[in-house]
């Protein structure tokens, strides 16, 4: 088998180095109702050819994003990714090397994730950033563990507006935890500021609040004046960023206040890939940094003075503090960090700025085209690349006849929020990687859809 | 009074109703170089036995337990700003936090210095 | 060997890299984007009004640079990596060129799923393997990463405990002091109270100590088979046959499935909750430290409570259920909640799965077989010169990892640490150090079955010239590595004392300085 350098001569010998007879030899403490003659049920080995034929029948049976008109967004994005990162972070010694815990042969990786790290802060406006987390959907609800730790309440109140899978799982850790939460009720997908309801939501047990900018949506605003009232009350007040391209263009969340910011990294560097892998975005404030979860990489010098890198404050981590620890966290998103990063060295902030005006622009030109059809209402007066409509029909039922003439055109939210009423709302995206014929051809569809 | 010890390898000096508390030298050499001490605030109420501190060095961290029950009058916020102190001198100026003992017959189950100089070389 | 001074920094193919941030500018792009269409700003009061403040840098110079901080990396192509329950497999590149195939890499994860049938198949297929080569009913495949995998199998856990109203009292979780430090960190993340069993003298669970733990209070054990040293535990079926007994659950940690895979079934030795993890037994890379993938299977004790979303197939082909409206339509689904956002690591599952393929069932035993018979080639190659701790001869093998402890190094003034270094110069990455803490200053290696015997024979050789180094007191060699790597020992003190963990523009009286 060719993973398999190991010939029956080697066997042979090394059964005899070791002083046994065969290798059932070195089994001998598995219980012998657990042991088992021959393989378990399924196929024997392939060689590549017949590997690579079968899942490529898998994979022709999925209809792909660059193949039609494509605007489906709700907390993961298409953009274009330069074929530079792809082959960046499939050379050997970014893909086949593990954790930086021997710091002298492995500044490659270190050096990357500091820079990951400044990129990441500068981006949020935010003075501390990890070297990555899961996704984020988990960034936020480590975030609301985080805010209970540092104000040493329990209770974290989200925004109506937050991504439906990132409420489950903040509502998922914290019940598990023994932590309460409290969400404003999802009551319309129209703009209409959330800042008061949010404040009475809290009360003494608060530590956080959670809101989102692009929302939920698509609603873009500046938070400011919520993020100081909430820590007048001495909350935290935790923004999440679902598109980070955003960035380019929106105010920083460490500008308008943020105590904690989380997001999903995915739009720079990293695919599709049908939701995962993703990379999670935690950034926090400086005092905060010995209650941070997930791993960081800081700055030093060797025994000759010249600079490096180490993973650094591990005494947080599972691996020193085990039942104390901050987080169980393991892993980063390693490689989809160093994608983000090498995608955001190529763009620069200059280049993330024209990005950014790109996916507004087509965003804005697709919004006007779609709310011109007659029963379709824009419900997001300011956005950055994404928006929703109300539709004279199921949301759910023109996406579908949508994808029937090759247009991919949004997300309903009853598809993730199905209690929430809101059958007739559909939240739509536009990114840099769609043309003039993509929107016109979206305008058509959906034109004869609900004739 | 001279100096009581715990097997948590935390010493103690008592001032009237007073007690000083600090880590000992063998603690701080276990631990390797202290990059960091959290000291609690005056005011707090520990019982024996609770968590007082955390001292953290690069591969470990490791609890400072209150020695005696009592009320938290001082944290040394010097080793915040400072944790190498406690490496370099944890029998002094390493001390972590003074505390007011609410029952001074607790001092007894304590060891005195040749006890805990017995206990430490059983542990190599 | 040369001590030749450069003017650059660069030694021959060994090149200095500095940050983005100094070589790069605010004026340069790598990337060609279209003119912006002129239309009006909706942005509202959200717009930035200042710039970005990071470099760019044109396309050669981004290439250059990261290909630079790549030859600064030790990696598994380049050399065997035997770190101790990592399992450092080759990581095969057919995987990644299917995980690239546009009908897996670009598909939005909600598009209507008559759209994606092809990979909601490949998903129910991974699951199948999975179940199969384990021996259990149910998978959880989204869990995110084996830690992630390891949190699922304890909520399923705490679900089915209070489903029976037993949370309250039904709260110790017992874990042996050899585990890994993310199995006590996600008891306590549930609240629950951990209670350490000790180890007897061969390195396994103390069966009489465990059954003295044993109570109705018993939620689960949180137990790694084979162990952390690397052995197989005999009385496991007696351990999970006394923990059913008072209604407690089995949770496995599969960190070392690879030593069994094909061979053993988790589900047959009564294990409840396993986490898998795709990037160490199934071969999906490592990427210096992720993305992983822990899908946990679950046995019928817990199957219902597995959390959203999961694929079940019918009639009309392939369906996601994803929220709880979903899955009350289901008979026998409670799932316990959603532990992440979309469907888990689709990326990785592609890779598992033509790995899998690849293997097949044949394949897959035989990695097994390879893996613990390369661990006890070195362990039999090494035991006169080093100490295993519970090594008892071939009658008592080690699996897929060989434990040894640092007592052959009693007298030298040399501990652990200094053996590992001296490793690097030889061009090794070290093994596992000072895990598991049951033994003192461990040293964990684990071969894996992708070693060859030619480069076990190096490695061993390796390794009996450093101990006798060491025994023969060639301090220098130990104390002063590794002189070799492109760094030397970094200050881990300064960096935890002072931590700088962004670049920042340096004051001009301070860079003229340095």
């Amino acid at each position: 088998m060719r993973y398999l350098p190991l010939t029956d001569t080697d066997r042979q010998t090394m059964l005899g180095q070791i002083g046994v007879g065969s290798v059932d030899d070195l089994f001998v403490d598995v219980p012998a109702s657990a042991q088992r003659e021959g393989t378990v049920d399924l196929p024997r080995h392939l060689g590549e050819m017949q590997v690579e034929r079968q899942l490529s029948a898998m994979a022709a049976k999925n209809m792909t994003a660059s193949s039609v008109p494509f605007f489906c967004g709700a907390g993961a994005y298409k953009h274009h990714v330069p074929a530079t990162v792809d082959h960046i972070i499939q050379r050997s010694e970014f893909l086949t090397s593990y954790t930086p815990y021997q710091p002298e042969i492995t500044q490659g990786t270190l050096q990357y994730l500091f820079e990951f790290q400044t990129q990441v802060s500068e981006l949020t406006g935010m003075p501390v950033a990890n070297a990555s987390m899961y996704d984020g959907s988990t960034a936020t609800a480590e975030a609301v563990l985080m805010a209970h730790r540092v104000t040493r309440k329990s209770r974290a109140v989200l925004s109506a507006r937050l991504h439906p899978h990132y409420t489950a799982v903040v509502e998922n850790l914290s019940e598990m935890g023994g932590f309460a939460v409290a969400q404003n009720p999802v009551g319309d997908a129209s703009q209409v500021s959330e800042a008061e309801d949010l404040l009475a939501l809290m009360d003494d047990d608060t530590s956080c609040v959670v809101i989102q900018n692009p929302d939920f949506f698509g609603n873009v605003s500046d938070f400011s004046a919520l993020a100081a009232a909430v820590q007048e009350k001495g909350c935290l007040l935790i923004a999440v960023v679902p598109e980070i391209v955003s960035l380019g263009l929106l105010k920083r969340p460490g500008d308008m206040g943020a105590d904690i910011v989380t997001g999903e990294g995915q739009s720079i560097g990293n695919g599709l890939n049908f939701g995962g892998p993703y990379v999670g975005l935690f950034a926090a404030k400086q005092k905060h940094i010995r209650q941070m979860p997930g791993r960081l990489c800081g700055e030093t010098v060797d025994a000759d003075g010249q600079r490096g890198f180490v993973l650094t404050l591990s005494t947080r981590e599972q691996h020193i503090r085990r039942d104390k620890a901050t987080s169980n966290i393991c892993t980063n998103s390693g490689l989809c960090s160093l994608a983000f990063t090498a995608h955001m060295t190529l763009l620069g902030g200059k280049g993330l700025r024209h990005l950014a005006q790109l996916n507004h622009a087509h965003a804005v030109q697709l919004s006007q085209s779609l709310s011109a059809i007659e029963g379709v209402e824009l419900l997001t007066p300011a956005f950055f690349n994404e928006f929703s409509l109300r539709v004279p029909k199921s949301a759910a039922s023109v996406v579908e006849a949508l994808a029937e003439k090759g247009v991919l055109g949004g997300v309903p939210v009853s598809r993730l929020s199905p209690e929430a009423g809101l059958e007739d709302v559909l939240v739509v995206a536009a990114t840099e990687a769609n043309t003039q014929e993509d929107i016109a051809a979206y305008a058509a569809a959906l034109k004869e859809v609900l004739a | 009074m001279s100096k009581k010890y715990t097997k948590d390898h935390e010493w103690v000096q008592l001032d009237g109703d007073v007690a000083t508390v600090g880590i000992t030298d063998y603690a701080q050499s276990q631990l390797g170089d202290v990059v960091f001490v959290e000291v609690p605030e005056a005011g707090r109420q520990v019982g024996q036995g609770d968590d007082a501190a955390v001292v953290e060095s690069v591969k470990a961290a490791s609890e400072v337990y209150a020695p005696l029950s009592g009320e938290i009058v001082e944290g040394n916020g010097a080793l915040e700003d400072n944790p190498a102190m406690v490496n370099e001198d944890a029998d002094n100026q390493g001390w972590f936090f003074k505390l007011k003992l609410a029952d001074t017959s607790e001092l007894d189950g304590l060891m005195d210095e040749a006890a805990y100089a017995d206990f430490v070389k059983e542990l190599d | 060997m040369s001590e030749k001074q450069t003017f650059s920094g660069n030694r021959g193919l060994q090149l200095e890299e500095p940050l983005i941030f100094e070589i790069g500018s605010y004026q340069n792009c790598g990337v060609d984007l279209d003119e912006v269409p002129d239309v009006a700003s909706r942005l509202g009061d959200c717009a930035a009004a200042g710039n970005v403040d990071l470099p760019g840098l044109s396309e050669p110079e981004a290439m250059r640079h990261f290909v630079r901080l790549s030859q600064k990396n030790h990696a598994i192509d380049a050399g065997l990596y035997p770190l101790g329950s990592c399992t450092m497999k080759h990581n095969p590149r057919l995987n990644e060129k299917m995980a690239r195939l546009p009908g897996f890499s670009d598909i939005h994860p909600l598009q209507p799923q008559a759209t994606v049938q092809g990979a909601l198949e490949l998903m129910d297929d991974l699951a199948h393997w999975l179940k199969t080569l384990t021996g259990l009913p149910a998978v959880a495949l989204s869990p995110k990463a084996g830690a992630h995998g390891e949190l699922c199998g304890m909520m399923a856990i705490r679900a089915a405990i209070e489903a029976k109203g037993e949370l309250a009292t039904r709260n110790r979780v017992l874990v042996p002091e050899s585990a890994h430090g993310t199995n006590p960190a996600t008891a306590a993340l549930l609240g629950f109270k951990v209670d350490g069993i000790p180890a007897n003298a061969e390195g396994r669970v103390d069966l009489a100590a465990f059954k003295e733990k044993l109570g109705d209070d018993v939620a689960a054990i949180m137990l790694t088979n084979p162990n952390t040293c690397g052995l197989f535990e005999r009385d496991i079926i007696e351990i999970a046959d006394a923990l059913h007994d008072v209604g407690g659950y089995f949770y496995c940690d599969g960190a070392n499935f690879n030593a069994i895979v094909g061979r053993v079934r988790p589900g047959d030795l009564g294990v409840d909750a396993m986490h898998i993890n795709l990037h160490k037994t199934f071969s999906t890379p490592h990427g210096g430290g992720g993305p992983g993938s822990g899908p946990t299977v679950l046995s019928d004790r817990l199957a219902a409570f597995a959390p959203l979303p999961f694929v079940v197939s019918g009639d009309d082909g392939f369906s996601l259920v994803e929220t709880m409206v979903d899955a009350r339509l289901g008979a026998d689904e409670n799932p316990f909640g959603r532990m992440v956002a979309f469907h888990g690591q689709m990326g990785m599952y592609v890779r598992a799965l033509s790995y899998m393929m690849s293997h097949g069932a044949d394949g897959l035993r035989q990695v097994a077989e390879d893996a613990v018979l390369n661990a006890n080639y070195i362990l039999a190659s090494l035991r006169d010169v080093m100490t295993a701790p519970f090594d008892n001869g071939p009658k008592a093998p080690c699996m897929h990892e060989a434990l040894f402890d640092d007592s052959f190094l009693k007298d030298t003034g040399l501990d652990t640490l200094d053996f590992a270094k001296a490793m690097i110069d030889e061009g090794y990455h070290p093994m596992t150090m000072y895990f598991p803490l049951v033994v003192h200053g461990a040293m964990l290696i684990e071969p894996t079955e992708t070693e060859s015997k030619a480069s076990l024979d190096l490695f061993i050789a390796t390794m009996r010239d450093l101990v006798k180094g060491a025994k023969e007191g060639d301090m220098a060699r130990f104390k002063n590595a590794p002189e070799l790597a492109p760094r030397r020992r970094l200050d881990e003190t300064q960096a935890a004392r002072n931590p700088i963990l962004r670049w920042q523009e340096r004051e001009p009286e301070a860079q003229a300085a340095e």
